[in-house]
């Protein structure tokens, strides 16, 4: 197991701080320092630097009124950018809740298995994003494994799921406030299975009967999951899966657990623990890898590609909906919306180096190597 | 001490029991749903798919123009990498900064801007067209966006090696007689050649699944600019769902074995590291 003190600190210094060596042994001709650097920056110039400013000027080509008509006043891509506002934060959210329950399991505990988990969570960067799409397809879709059953006539999902999960949310919930020190437990705290068993169906069928006697909204509902919103959600979900985790892990292995275990023997529970000591010490990090996760969740193409069956106006994400401008030859309204994603892009990178500046220790993760091995 | 935790700090099963549900729902399931609905195929059936001409001409493709990609990468990279470590000039903390960019970047605007650059009223295009260059809608056009895409990966694991280089062994290089290709060729180079090969199978790896970028600029006709993500989709809109099943199957196997491959040379470049 390697992951912790060898992806945790850092390996090379924040950007521009690092000394450029005056030994004389390493200094190259000046001839050749001069060329190869110019050949650098034109190498960098046209395959980033000419990209990014075309998109721009494409955009603006025809004036600002025109980009501005582009962006605002078609309906379709307005949705888009709904939608993908809507999508994104989701996914985003279930992502960090997993990052973070995946690095405190990992980094804290030992266990049989751990190396293997550790390789499983980098697995959807090794799945070619419609590979992606194409595997929920096959489960979620109409003659996927559970299509039928998703959609069998008169019988809709929908109550049952809400109450489990409420039911599942209660337990969690007990379980964060639950006194960590087993003499401090009193009442209810002392018979966590009771609880368990009693609180957690007692909860499922209160909401379910709560449900089913309003008729609240989803109940009549049977669940949609390709073609529809469920399905961007889990698609993009399950592109951006490791970027939290992989960024928290290494973080919190560095930090090690003392000040947790001081906390916990001064009484404190699970949930003000990490509240008051884990989250501080890993902001910077979560912050890292959210930023990274929200870029690449708002620009995923194949996967939501699949999944989403295109209904103009309705499943069409901001990426999804510059391809359908593009096939409709609409370049200048591809290229506005375009830009709106660049801009999110070089915005991206902007709070990713003054992270890396504020707190190099913490983040200086070479990012490239999140995509493949390092375990 | 990891080992002691589990009975002071909370949540152990908490924890790990979500984790590992979470990654069973989304990531296993799926994946052994695909391998499951590619082995409900006859061989027969499931060899018609894969071995067709059109696939065929679409792997050789994806992996050739992945593979190209990731060369021309290696070198790039590798040198952008040295300029970025060894060399001093203004601006350089910015183009630190922008070489991320391709990571950042949605895939469907860098396809998009790339198809609109290289054509004949483009901005690069209106100086490679005369000269015969058709970077849009071409197998070109293929290579140059992945090219774009994979950039960062053999940046990113080049340069920190660089970076924790030991100017010493360049000292003893130099004083020994070396000029300076020399010292760079036989000490300089090997030191790298682990981190370089990492960093070309990443890119690889990443070109051999792209899409999002790939469908702007080929023009996916098949047998000429179709690579085998497209060619799946293709298959998806025919709802020939088994086809498109095994083609993803062999795609998937690929880039597991990619993953595996990946971290034994990361293992293995580092075998002198914890002794």
């Amino acid at each position: 197991m390697k992951t912790g003190e060898q992806i945790g600190i850092s390996k090379h210094p924040p950007d521009g701080q690092e000394i450029v060596s005056e030994r004389r042994a390493q200094k190259d001709p000046a001839w050749v320092q001069w060329s190869l650097t110019a050949i650098a920056l034109v190498v960098v110039g046209v395959l980033i630097v000419v990209p990014v400013v075309n998109v721009f000027a494409e955009a603006l080509a025809d004036g600002v009124g025109v980009y501005w008509k582009n962006l605002f006043a078609d309906p379709d891509t307005l949705q888009s950018i709904t939608l993908t506002l809507s999508v994104v934060p989701i996914a985003l959210l279930a992502n960090v809740l997993f990052g973070v329950s995946a690095a405190w399991a990992i980094s804290r505990f030992s266990f049989p298995g751990r190396t293997l988990l550790v390789a499983l969570i980098d697995l959807p960067f090794a799945v070619s994003p419609v590979v992606a799409g194409l595997m929920l397809v096959l489960i979620f879709g109409l003659q996927g494994y559970l299509g039928e059953f998703l959609r069998r006539d008169g019988y809709s999902i929908m109550p049952y799921l809400i109450s489990t999960l409420g039911a599942v949310l209660a337990i969690v919930g007990y379980f964060l406030f639950r006194p960590s020190n087993a003499h401090a437990r009193r009442g209810l705290w002392k018979h966590p299975f009771l609880v368990l068993l009693v609180g957690g169906s007692a909860v499922f069928g209160i909401l379910f009967f709560v449900q089913d006697y309003w008729t609240l909204w989803p109940v009549h509902k049977s669940l949609k999951i390709i073609f529809a919103f469920p399905g961007l959600v889990l698609a993009t979900a399950f592109v951006t899966f490791p970027f939290v985790a992989r960024e928290l892990i290494p973080v919190m292995n560095a930090i090690g657990p003392e000040e947790e275990l001081a906390a916990v023997s001064l009484g404190a529970n699970g949930w003000q623990m990490f509240w008051h000591v884990t989250l501080p010490n890993v902001k910077w990090g979560l912050a890292y890898g959210v930023i990274l996760c929200n870029a690449r969740a708002i620009g995923e193409f194949g996967a939501v590609y699949v999944v989403s069956g295109h209904i103009a106006g309705k499943t069409d994400t901001m990426p999804l909906r510059i391809e359908k401008l593009f096939q409709e030859y609409n370049l200048p309204g591809a290229f506005a919306l375009a830009s709106v994603l660049t801009l999110v892009a070089v915005l991206t990178l902007f709070a990713k180096s003054k992270l890396e500046r504020k707190a190099p220790s913490v983040v200086s993760v070479p990012e490239a190597n999140h995509t493949g091995g390092q375990v | 001490m990891a080992s002691v935790n589990r009975r002071v700090l909370p949540g152990f099963s908490l924890s790990l029991g979500y984790t590992v549900f979470y990654l069973s729902v989304l990531v296993l399931l799926p994946i052994a749903a695909c391998f499951a609905k590619a082995s409900s195929l006859s061989l027969d059936a499931f060899w018609g798919a894969v071995w067709t001409a059109r696939a065929r001409s679409a792997y050789l493709l994806t992996f050739g123009a992945s593979f190209v990609a990731a060369f021309s990468n290696l070198f790039l990279g590798g040198l952008i990498a040295w300029v970025l470590v060894r060399y001093k000039f203004p601006g350089k903390r910015i183009v630190d900064s922008i070489v991320d960019l391709p990571l950042a970047l949605p895939t469907a605007v860098g396809g998009l801007v790339y198809s609109s650059l290289y054509v004949k009223r483009g901005w690069l295009g209106r100086f490679l067209v005369p000269l015969g260059i058709q970077g849009a809608y071409t197998r070109l056009g293929i290579v140059l966006v992945l090219v774009f895409v994979g950039l960062p990966f053999v940046v990113r694991t080049v340069q920190p090696v660089l970076q924790d280089f030991d100017p010493e062994s360049e000292e003893a290089s130099s004083t020994l007689g070396a000029n300076r290709w020399q010292t760079f060729y036989t000490v300089i180079l090997p030191a790298l050649l682990p981190a370089l090969i990492t960093g070309f199978a990443l890119a690889f790896a990443r070109c051999i699944g792209e899409y999002g970028s790939v469908v702007f600029v080929s023009g996916n006709m098949p047998f000429k600019t179709e690579i085998a993500p497209i060619l799946i989709v293709a298959r998806l809109e025919e709802f020939a769902y088994g086809e498109a099943t095994a083609i993803a199957v062999l795609l998937l196997t690929t880039s597991l074995v990619m993953l595996v491959l990946i971290n034994w040379l990361e293992r293995w470049s580092r075998r002198y590291e914890n002794r």
